[in-house]
């Protein structure tokens, strides 16, 4: 288990970026002040999926949805220390 | 030595991959692969038989699929497909085509990446949306979508790229400048005294001559056309067919005058083949005239569309011919468009067909 620290929080990846990468773990500690940098830090364990998160205008993509306290969440959203992230894929992309 | 032919078919569900001898009687059908993600064109290296995959998901983006052992495994890279901050970021990859050692892959909003390790990591030729015309670029039917990359066989430095709606471009230089191709072809929904702009056109699917780069065929959105200069002056031949209106043409693969196109009915009528009967028609001479191939295919109550990149020939010495449908039924010929039959059914929209033919 990774040690975590006081800026660490947990995220939940969906399915169906665990289908394209199934060396990864559905839940697992980060460390990370925002949404950008906490995509940073998913990217450099498992590159690519960096791409599958954020485009290029940068945003988050349109039909990925990252939920912070129940809100939906930009890449500037600062995540606070033992927050919970979701990361969702949306219904409608399906 | 004896040889296996293999049909890439993209769907909207994943990428199928059928496959006979060289008889071409019997199909094995497997699939799908790529995690069932839309996928818009395939094609495969018979070279190194390695097969890609060009699609998009809606939620992770644009990607090519590679497999090295004919769709047992496959790797998934989306890595590249960057435009400048602020622009619309790339929805999908739409279009491949491997030549001289590179990968180009045409994506929506219209664009053209390259790969120059076999499709791990992906750079925009930015001069394309650097053209002048680029703020009058607008989506079709399909999106704003560049769909058809011809790659001169000889020369590295030339290619022909297809953009719905904006028309025919080629470079002389590797990507460095292109240039409109388009002289002669019909933007038929512009008001009259409109109709022949330099950009603009509705361009559905470009094909090259076999054994002639110069000669390219095309199929807009009104007309078929063919040049025999690279695109510096196009020629109608839609004589001779029931409609202007279709997606997709082909060329034989041995005979540069032997062209297939599958007119529907039209783009506001339905766009299905006309009177729901199946035909694909072929010119034997550049198309100056044109004979309707129907034995084997529906004959009443046909009411499917063919998609652009849907139909293809393999490079037997007979040439087959096979296209799929929008209704999910891929059709084939094995002596060149003169009988039919079904080769798989039931599969979901088909985007796109390609064959690969490889030794046994």
């Amino acid at each position: 288990m990774r040690e975590t620290s006081d800026s660490s929080c947990e995220v939940v990846l969906p399915d169906a970026l665990l289908r394209l990468y199934p060396e990864a773990e559905r839940r697992l500690t980060v460390s990370a002040a925002d949404v950008d940098a906490l995509i940073d830090e998913l990217n450099q364990r498992w590159p690519g999926m960096g791409t599958c998160l954020r485009d290029s205008r940068p945003s988050v993509r349109k039909h990925i949805s990252i939920m912070i306290d129940g809100e939906r969440s930009a890449l500037e959203t600062k995540i606070a220390p033992g927050a919970t992230v979701y990361v969702l894929t949306a219904v409608s992309g399906g | 030595m004896a040889k296996r032919v293999i049909l890439l078919i993209g769907t909207k569900k994943g990428t199928f991959i059928a496959e006979s001898d060289e008889g071409r009687r019997e199909w094995s059908l497997k699939g799908p692969f790529c995690d069932a993600w839309p996928i818009n064109h395939v094609i495969g290296d018979a070279a190194t038989g390695t097969i890609y995959a060009a699609g998009g998901n809606e939620w992770f983006g644009p990607s090519v699929w590679k497999s090295h052992d004919l769709g047992e495994t496959w790797t998934r890279s989306g890595n590249g497909f960057n435009y400048p901050e602020g622009e619309d970021p790339v929805k999908s990859a739409w279009s491949l085509a491997k030549s001289h050692g590179r990968l180009h892959v045409g994506v929506e909003p219209a664009g053209l990446f390259v790969s120059g390790d076999d499709g791990e990591k992906f750079e925009h030729v930015e001069s394309l949306r650097a053209h002048p015309s680029r703020e009058t670029w607008v989506p079709g039917a399909g999106g704003l979508i560049l769909h058809s990359i011809v790659p001169h066989p000889d020369e590295p430095d030339q290619l022909w790229v297809a953009i719905s709606t904006a028309g025919v471009f080629h470079t002389a230089d590797g990507g460095k400048m292109f240039e409109a191709r388009n002289k002669g072809t019909r933007a038929g929904f512009m008001p009259e005294g409109m109709q022949y702009p330099e950009t603009g056109q509705c361009v559905h699917c470009i094909v090259m001559a076999a054994g002639r780069p110069d000669r390219l065929y095309q199929q807009n959105h009104t007309g078929m056309y063919r040049c025999d200069d690279g695109g510096e002056q196009w020629v109608s031949i839609e004589e001779g067919l029931p409609s202007e209106f279709g997606f997709p043409a082909a060329a034989h693969p041995h005979d540069a005058d032997t062209v297939y196109f599958i007119p529907l009915n039209g783009a506001i009528e339905g766009r299905y083949v006309p009177d729901g009967k199946a035909a694909v028609w072929r010119s034997r001479d550049a198309g100056d005239t044109w004979t309707a191939l129907r034995n084997g295919l529906p004959q009443e109550n046909a009411f499917f569309g063919v998609l652009r990149q849907a139909m293809a020939t393999d490079n037997l010495d007979q040439a087959g011919i096979y296209f799929g449908t929008n209704t999910g039924t891929l059709y084939g010929s094995r002596d060149e468009g003169d009988t039919w039959g079904v080769v798989a059914q039931h599969l979901p929209v088909i985007h796109s067909v390609e064959t690969m033919v490889i030794d046994a």
